[in-house]
């Protein structure tokens, strides 16, 4: 495990193949395979239940307490991002975002990070000195701050107003031009795995139902027929049925 | 609004009908704010923990000028504090403090360290905990207090006793609070240790130890009360110097006066250290938002 093969053309960052997931009788991750190449952006949609969190949590190897086969292959370098910011409430926010990190230019590089989140000049701040957006933020600079091959984001933006999540889905998509992660977005919001993603997968029963290339050009406007189109067939596949909106 | 829609519907076409010239529409009721009890606890009162003991005192006054309290009983505050000037003059009052607050300073600081360091061990390790939280429970269950003939048989009667008996009677709190604080540490945070991947040092250091520190100091402001407790019976029992030797000591030629001095130079030290550990508990937890804030 965690062997990365990059480096080769195309060679995925990860790969997963017939991954079993058990909790007691209920089997939760079945025979599952995925690919996700380097840079990629993917999202994973599907209703509660369906096992999105199991294959992040086994992604991220927060999963050792659970019973399963099948072969996994991870880069080393990979950070998560939670759906709750995860700030240790007693260090402030600079401490926080370079937290367990070992290099003499941590404090430097923790700084660097705030700024392309917007928060230079917050560095001293308590995080229960800030806003729920503005936590989150923390926590993305500090998985960017370790330059990670792999971001795995558990419904990061899932606990935020409308209003501050679609500021945060332009810094995401920023943050994520400039430093070429591959992401795994695990989300329950079908316009923001459109919005964001390269490709979005529908997980259902433990498998993956659907795996669509979202061929949409940047900047994606939520009016675009592509756009619709793409959101009903994803809704259906999720076992909500709409009519393609009007345009 | 109500009224309004009402009278539109009964005169359709003179909105303003339900007002008596006219004029205004009907205004909405005042909200009443002035009687909800906020949920709040308001601006804290300045010198406020002042309060309640200064009108004890003038309870106090009051009742030894209008002779209602029998000087035998309760001396008058003013001859008690003439008493603890004399008291100070021949230089036996703080005789009597300094033993007293070297016995209990000892006693703290080793109960301190032994009782963090078990909480430690016992938080951080199943076996550990196998080993020491169960006598520590025992422990518990027995008053320090019915352990001064055992220590006495052990230790003699010499300074060695009291500073065990107080460290023993320190340690409970301390253990108990820290390692329950301890092990009530979020296991979100764990988790995120583990995605973080940071050894154990450092999550000891960034995780647990800081994580524990809201438990040690409620601990500590415990352990600091106990330590006087004991600090008083111990001198009681056996001693020959020490504030409550000089109180035993009263007590057999009836002095109550200097009994209160005695008692009101426990009541102080009490306090000053409560205030001094919440001092620090306040600097070092400055990142909590709580009620009190």
């Amino acid at each position: 495990m965690a062997s990365h093969l990059g480096g080769l053309n195309g060679a995925p960052v990860v790969r997963v193949d017939s991954l079993v997931r058990r909790f007691g009788p209920r089997t939760i991750l079945d025979g599952l395979s995925l690919d996700i190449e380097k840079g990629e952006f993917v999202a994973l949609l599907g209703r509660s239940g369906s096992g999105k969190s199991t294959l992040l949590r086994a992604l991220a190897d927060l999963d050792d307490k659970v019973s399963g086969s099948g072969r996994l292959e991870t880069p080393d370098k990979k950070s998560v991002v939670f759906q709750d910011a995860r700030l240790l409430p007693w260090k402030r926010v600079l401490e926080n975002v370079v937290l367990g990190l070992e290099r003499p230019d941590a404090a430097e590089r923790g700084r660097v990070a705030l700024e392309e989140v917007g928060l230079s000049g917050r560095e001293n701040a308590w995080p229960v000195e800030l806003s729920g957006g503005e936590q989150q933020r923390v926590a993305l600079a500090r998985s960017l701050v370790r330059d990670p091959e792999l971001l795995l984001a558990d419904e990061p933006f899932g606990s935020l107003d409308a209003l501050t999540r679609l500021r945060m889905h332009d810094l995401l998509r920023q943050l994520c031009a400039r430093h070429q992660p591959a992401v795994l977005l695990v989300t329950h919001d079908v316009d923001e795995a459109v919005t964001l993603a390269d490709r979005v997968l529908v997980l259902d029963h433990g498998a993956i139902a659907a795996d669509i290339v979202i061929d949409v050009p940047t900047p994606r406007e939520h009016g675009d027929r592509r756009f619709g189109e793409i959101r009903s067939k994803l809704l259906r596949h999720l076992g909500v049925e709409t009519s393609v909106l009007p345009v | 609004m109500n009224a309004f829609s009402n009278t539109a519907a009964v005169a359709p076409g003179i909105p303003y009908t339900s007002d008596e010239r006219g004029l205004l529409p009907p205004a909405a009721k005042p909200r009443r704010t002035g009687t909800r009890r906020r949920l709040t606890l308001g601006r804290s009162i300045p010198f406020g923990a002042l309060i309640g003991p200064a009108l004890l005192l003038v309870v106090w006054s009051v009742g030894s000028i209008a002779g209602v309290i029998d000087p035998r009983t309760l001396p008058a505050p003013w001859s008690v504090v003439e008493t603890a000037i004399d008291l100070i003059a021949e230089g036996k009052l703080q005789d009597h403090l300094q033993t007293s607050a070297w016995r209990a300073a000892q006693g703290l600081v080793f109960g301190v360290l032994i009782g963090t360091t078990l909480a430690l061990i016992s938080g951080l390790s199943r076996l550990g905990e196998a080993i020491i939280d169960g006598p520590v429970q025992i422990k518990r269950a027995i008053p320090t207090l019915a352990l001064i003939p055992l220590l006495m048989l052990w230790f003699g009667i010499g300074e060695g006793m009291k500073v065990t008996t107080i460290a023993l009677a320190v340690l409970i709190p301390i253990y108990i609070q820290t390692h329950s604080s301890l092990r009530s540490i979020d296991s979100r945070y764990v988790e995120l240790a583990r995605t973080l991947r940071m050894g154990y040092g450092e999550f000891i250091r960034h995780v647990i130890l800081p994580g524990a520190l809201p438990g040690f100091f409620l601990g500590l402001r415990f352990a600091v009360t106990y330590a006087w407790l004991s600090l008083v019976v111990v001198e009681q029992v056996n001693a020959t110097s020490g504030i409550g030797y000089m109180i035993d000591l009263a007590r057999n030629y009836g002095q109550t006066d200097i009994i209160i001095v005695g008692l009101v130079v426990y009541a102080l030290l009490g306090l000053v250290c409560d205030g001094i550990v919440r001092f620090f508990q306040e600097r070092s937890l400055s990142w909590r938002r709580t009620l009190a804030d």
